[in-house]
């Protein structure tokens, strides 16, 4: 292993306050009538993050915002490649998705390919009017044409670079930091 | 220290604690998705296994065969009645042929102690043990274990004494195992002819009596007395054996505390355990059959995997979310 050729921060905690206040505004122009939305954080950080967005929502309209959780491990394509996850997280879906607007919150945007198994998740849940996507960082590198309708903050990070989302409910601080790789 | 659990599962007694618990910690997602309206992910889409039973089987080949539809892999029962074994075709050449179909798993179920063990080592396909003669039944020790742990809450320190036919029963050997790697305090009770001599070396109680089982226990996993064992002279009726080793209401309500009542099923009711009992509080007889399929999930889901060396990669670090 090559040591990390340098880690730069990407959001202190108040950029993150700050990108999350306005992620819930794009997310009510974008659900219209907050009685049809319903967050659903991926696992593990996207829980955290559409736990803070629907807090953030809930003090603004005064209405509980419904949320759910997704562990995609199990609509993973490269099970074969990767092996077995150690521990699958919980997945629970708040009632009825049918004529919702569902959005997915995840902290990372990357290759697409988690996006993809969260769309056949909730597809095998039910039939939502919308299912739209909210993430804190898009780090380009897409290998599927899947794009976010809200973005936190963007970044070019090369392949082999690492995003490291830390969220003070899991890593009990909070910061964006990217990891530049030493590797060419 | 690598988790996975290799190309097969024989049997409790050949894997770790870790391993254990990482069967059980996995089961637990998978509880949900049988809730769910629509009862199926696609993880193991494309696999093929076959379920081949070589004795007769209705509940674990039935909760195999939703555990491997509920991920998607495509099934194929064969039941030695009514196919080429009975034609004198050896367990080899049946798992070769099969092999030669392009499958990737089988699920076999064996009269002969150690069977899937030596059709494991023969063939490239993992191997699931679905009992084997008097060895062991490692998937219903593991639903056992997952049960216990639901209901007591905990394994290590909790007491679970296994009644009845010990001596022929792979259920037993593999609760034995399964039970003592995670800490539990084991016993067993029976008639002294179906005791296998020495069982103590295992470090296990012997009780002689029900009553002092139930003064005892936590938890009384009560095994189907199997009434073959009565024509063999292991038991002189099966009136007597209800009348000393029944697991009944009276006998229950003696405990000094309350008791969670297993069985593998199916249930000889009025010989091991009446039916107050069977279908009283204390039974999770139908919970077991649920976790079950829970447990089948999660080997299928390990096993299939089947690359120690990239899940170790893969657990390696956060990867920012994707």
């Amino acid at each position: 292993m090559s040591a990390p050729a340098g880690r730069t921060t990407l959001l202190d905690a108040r950029a993150i306050a700050a990108a999350l206040d306005r992620m819930a505004r794009e997310i009510m122009l974008l659900a219209g009538d907050p009685a049809r939305l319903v967050l659903v954080g991926i696992q593990r950080r996207g829980v955290e993050l559409a736990d803070r967005v629907g807090v953030i929502l809930e003090r603004q309209h005064g209405a509980p915002v419904p949320r759910g959780a997704l562990d995609i491990t199990l609509y993973r394509d490269d099970l074969h490649e990767i092996g077995p996850r150690p521990v699958i997280g919980e997945t629970r879906l708040p009632g009825d998705l049918d004529g919702k607007v569902v959005v997915i919150v995840d902290d990372v945007l990357f290759t697409g390919r988690t996006i993809r198994a969260a769309l056949d998740q909730i597809a095998d849940f039910g039939r939502p009017a919308r299912i739209g996507l909210c993430v804190l960082i898009d780090r380009g590198g897409r290998e599927l044409p899947i794009q976010a309708d809200i973005v936190g903050q963007s970044v070019a990070a090369g392949p082999r670079d690492r995003v490291d989302v830390s969220l003070s409910e899991v890593d009990g601080r909070d910061s964006v930091d990217l990891v530049r790789s030493a590797a060419p | 220290m690598t988790l996975a659990l290799g190309k097969d599962l024989i049997g409790l007694e050949y894997l770790s604690p870790e391993q254990i618990r990482l069967i059980l910690d996995t089961a637990e997602p998978f509880k949900e998705v049988s809730e769910r309206a629509i009862k199926k992910v696609p993880t193991l889409r494309g696999q093929t296994i076959v379920n081949l039973f070589y004795e007769a089987s209705t509940r674990t080949r039935t909760s195999f065969e939703f555990a491997e539809k509920r991920l998607s892999a495509d099934t194929v029962n064969i039941a030695a009645q009514g196919s080429s074994i009975q034609k004198g075709e050896t367990l080899v050449d049946t798992a070769r042929n099969l092999e030669a179909m392009r499958i990737d798993m089988v699920v076999v179920r064996h009269p002969s102690s150690g069977a899937a063990q030596f059709l494991a080592e023969r063939i490239n396909s993992n191997v699931i043990n679905a009992g084997d003669g008097k060895h062991e039944h490692p998937t219903q020790g593991l639903l056992d274990l997952l049960t216990v742990r639901d209901k007591v809450g905990k394994i290590a320190g909790t007491r679970v004494c296994i009644c009845g036919d010990i001596l022929h029963s792979r259920v037993a050997r593999s609760n034995i195992w399964g039970l003592l790697k995670l800490g539990a305090e084991v016993a067993v009770c029976g008639p002294q002819s179906l005791l296998p001599r020495h069982i103590e070396q295992l470090g296990v109680t012997v009780f002689r009596r029900i009553e002092e089982a139930i003064a005892w226990a936590d938890v009384l996993n009560v095994l189907r007395l199997q009434l073959e064992r009565m024509n063999a002279g292991f038991i002189p009726s099966l009136r007597e054996y209800y009348r000393v080793f029944g697991v009944t209401a009276e006998r229950l309500a003696r405990a000094p505390r309350p008791l969670v009542i297993l069985h593998p099923g199916p249930i000889n009711r009025g010989v091991e355990i009446d039916s107050q009992v069977a279908d009283g509080p204390h039974s999770v007889i139908l919970h077991q059959v649920t976790n079950g399929v829970a447990v089948r999930m999660a080997v299928l889901y390990l096993l299939a995997g089947g690359r120690p060396d990239l899940a170790e990669a893969a657990k390696g670090g956060r990867e920012g979310g994707e």
